[in-house]
């Protein structure tokens, strides 16, 4: 019987292309169901357009501190197609995964269960990066936006942003017990986030309250610190990389404490 | 795999004869004292088996018996309360890569994505593994070699389990473990399963087989355990079972010619005698239709009409667990 274990050289036990033939799937599984898809990027897309075409709304305004609403809105709609994409394709597929027991059979095979979940996180990011780049390059090339004056600082931010909602949305897969139970989740999370990222109304208009409240949301402070890296051109200041660095461990450590395979 | 195949045979172990297992002294799944409960249910009792490597082994019995327990148990899905259990001489739960690499299962419960296709899962499956078996072959045993490109979940009922099996045998598993095969299959498809079971065996995979068809024991199996309120209450070969229960054949056949009775009484084989009417019900032990027929020819008469009854496996059950399987099935289905 130790025979077996001699004839198979030391070292990974599973074959790496594994990893790769999980993500293909997953990406194939968004592209066949791509109502996150038309949600987060299409619906982002769609008002940008919309509020670029809106000569009013290009005027620089006193009350926003110089910016025209256009500009106030750009990152309010990279902030919204991230929540949209985190939370349409993260928890509903992992619960019902779990409720259908494909990551328990998963778990009979040599694959680690968690690499179902990298796999997930891997094809969001990239759904998520693909619409940040046309939401910018469509705002600068036909709505006569300055480039980012720094560039780095702000994928720093939204680097920051995917990982809290990630974190967020691995917790309510981790909770929710159903596919149902999940989406009730996210509808209660994500709609107060999107209102106190200025999607509704632009938080500069609201009450000194409302505006702290906002700062440790993560879609305020990943709003703000969008803003800033992108027209300031400084480095974003600490409190909102700390509140969004804060979301992704805590989160980050519930999920991992209670997610259930099966 | 085993290097050193002794053939021979090992007294304690009963084989199948013609059973074309390799090595008589290796355990491919080696279960002690197996306990396993829920709450206050307990699902497992006691169970203790030994599984020798190239065998199929058949687990049997009733719903809520506590089979799928045991075999969810020995690949490591579920922990134990007591006991132990090896495959391959590996724990489940702390050599649990290995054991993964080694054990190929098909799940009651498994399930896929409903929008990827057939061959996308089995090719994702078949990169899981370093020595995957080919994919191609094994489609076309179960018959769906020309559903690659189907969404899985326009798959029928039976298809989904057909493709659950070949997923359980794509990583060439040395220990497959399958947990209702058949269930579900129309006669052919499970004939063509059965096949590929065998096939597989052949190449050296053991089999451990939770059935609750009889047919399906009685044909695939060199041994099966009857389990029953989580023990074991019987295991020995199917023939063996069969013999155990009833513990005696029929031969009922019409004489051409009156003869002296006590021809047939005096015979070792003989247990007894009855009449139906002009024919005569022989019943016995071992070859009991040929020590009648030869008795009676030596005496110059002939027996027509011959039918001779062996117990089955279901028999076997019957008396063992006081229940038809079929009730069973009907249980196991819902």
């Amino acid at each position: 019987m130790t025979t077996l274990t001699v004839t198979q050289p030391p070292g990974a036990r599973v074959p790496p292309a594994a990893f790769g033939s999980i993500v293909l799937n997953e990406a194939r599984l968004a592209w066949r169901q791509p109502a996150g898809m038309i949600a987060g990027a299409g619906i982002a897309l769609l008002i940008l357009i919309i509020f670029g075409e809106i000569p009013a709304l290009g005027q620089p305004s006193a009350k926003l501190g110089g910016y025209s609403a256009f500009d106030i809105y750009i990152p309010i709609l990279m902030c919204f197609a991230i929540a949209i994409i985190a939370f349409t394709y993260l928890p509903g597929p992992l619960v019902s995964y779990r409720e259908l027991g494909i990551l328990r059979r998963l778990s009979t095979t040599p694959v680690p269960a968690y690499w179902v979940l990298a796999a997930q996180i891997v094809v969001q990011a990239c759904l998520m990066a693909v619409t940040l780049a046309v939401l910018v390059t469509v705002s600068i090339v036909f709505f006569g936006v300055s480039f980012p004056k720094n560039p780095a600082a702000m994928v720093l931010v939204i680097a920051l942003c995917m990982a809290a909602l990630f974190a967020i949305g691995l917790t309510i897969a981790a909770v929710a017990r159903t596919a149902g139970a999940a989406r009730g989740l996210m509808a209660a999370a994500l709609y107060p986030m999107l209102f106190f990222s200025g999607l509704y109304y632009p938080v500069q208009l609201m009450g000194a309250v409302i505006q702290d409240i906002s700062h440790f949301t993560p879609l305020g402070a990943a709003v703000q610190a969008i803003g800033d890296s992108w027209v300031g051109g400084q480095v974003p200041p600490a409190q909102p990389l700390l509140v969004l660095a804060g979301y992704a461990l805590v989160f980050g450590y519930l999920a991992k404490r209670f997610f259930r395979w099966e | 795999m085993g290097t050193a195949v002794t053939l021979g045979s090992e007294p304690g172990a009963p084989m199948a004869p013609g059973s074309r297992a390799k090595a008589a002294n290796t355990a491919a799944v080696e279960i002690s004292h197996l306990r396993k409960t829920y709450g206050a249910l307990v699902a497992v009792d006691d169970v203790s088996l030994s599984v020798t490597e190239g065998e199929i082994f058949g687990i049997l019995g009733p719903n809520g018996a506590g089979k799928t327990t045991t075999v969810e148990c020995s690949i490591g899905l579920r922990s134990l309360d007591s006991g132990a259990i090896r495959l391959m001489g590996l724990d489940p739960h702390t050599d649990r890569d290995k054991v993964r690499e080694i054990a190929g299962v098909q799940l009651q419960s498994g399930a896929f994505p409903a929008k990827l296709r057939v061959g996308e899962i089995i090719d994702m499956y078949q990169s899981f593994y370093r020595h995957p078996a080919d994919a191609g072959e094994l489609t076309g045993a179960l018959g769906l070699a020309d559903k690659r490109g189907s969404y899985y979940r326009s798959l029928s009922g039976g298809q989904q389990q057909r493709m659950s099996v070949v997923l359980a045998l794509i990583g060439t598993p040395k220990i497959a473990v399958l947990d209702e095969m058949t269930t579900g299959l129309d006669p052919q498809a499970r004939r063509d399963a059965w096949d590929l079971v065998e096939r597989i065996r052949d190449r050296g995979t053991t089999v451990l087989l939770v059935t609750h068809f009889m047919e399906e024991a009685q044909r695939l199996c060199d041994r099966v355990a009857i389990i029953d309120g989580g023990r074991i209450i019987a295991l020995d070969t199917p023939a063996g079972l069969a013999a155990h229960a009833i513990g005696a054949n029929t031969v009922r056949f019409l004489p051409s010619a009156p003869f002296d009775e006590s021809l047939l009484t005096r015979l070792p084989e003989v247990t007894a005698i009855e009449h139906d009417g002009r024919h005569i019900i022989v019943t016995g032990t071992g070859e009991l239709a040929t020590a009648v027929i030869v008795a009676l020819h030596a005496a110059g008469t002939e027996a027509q009409d011959v039918r001779t009854d062996a117990p089955t496996l279901e028999d076997a059950f019957v008396r063992l667990t006081g229940r038809h399987l079929h009730d069973a099935e009907g249980e196991v289905q819902s």
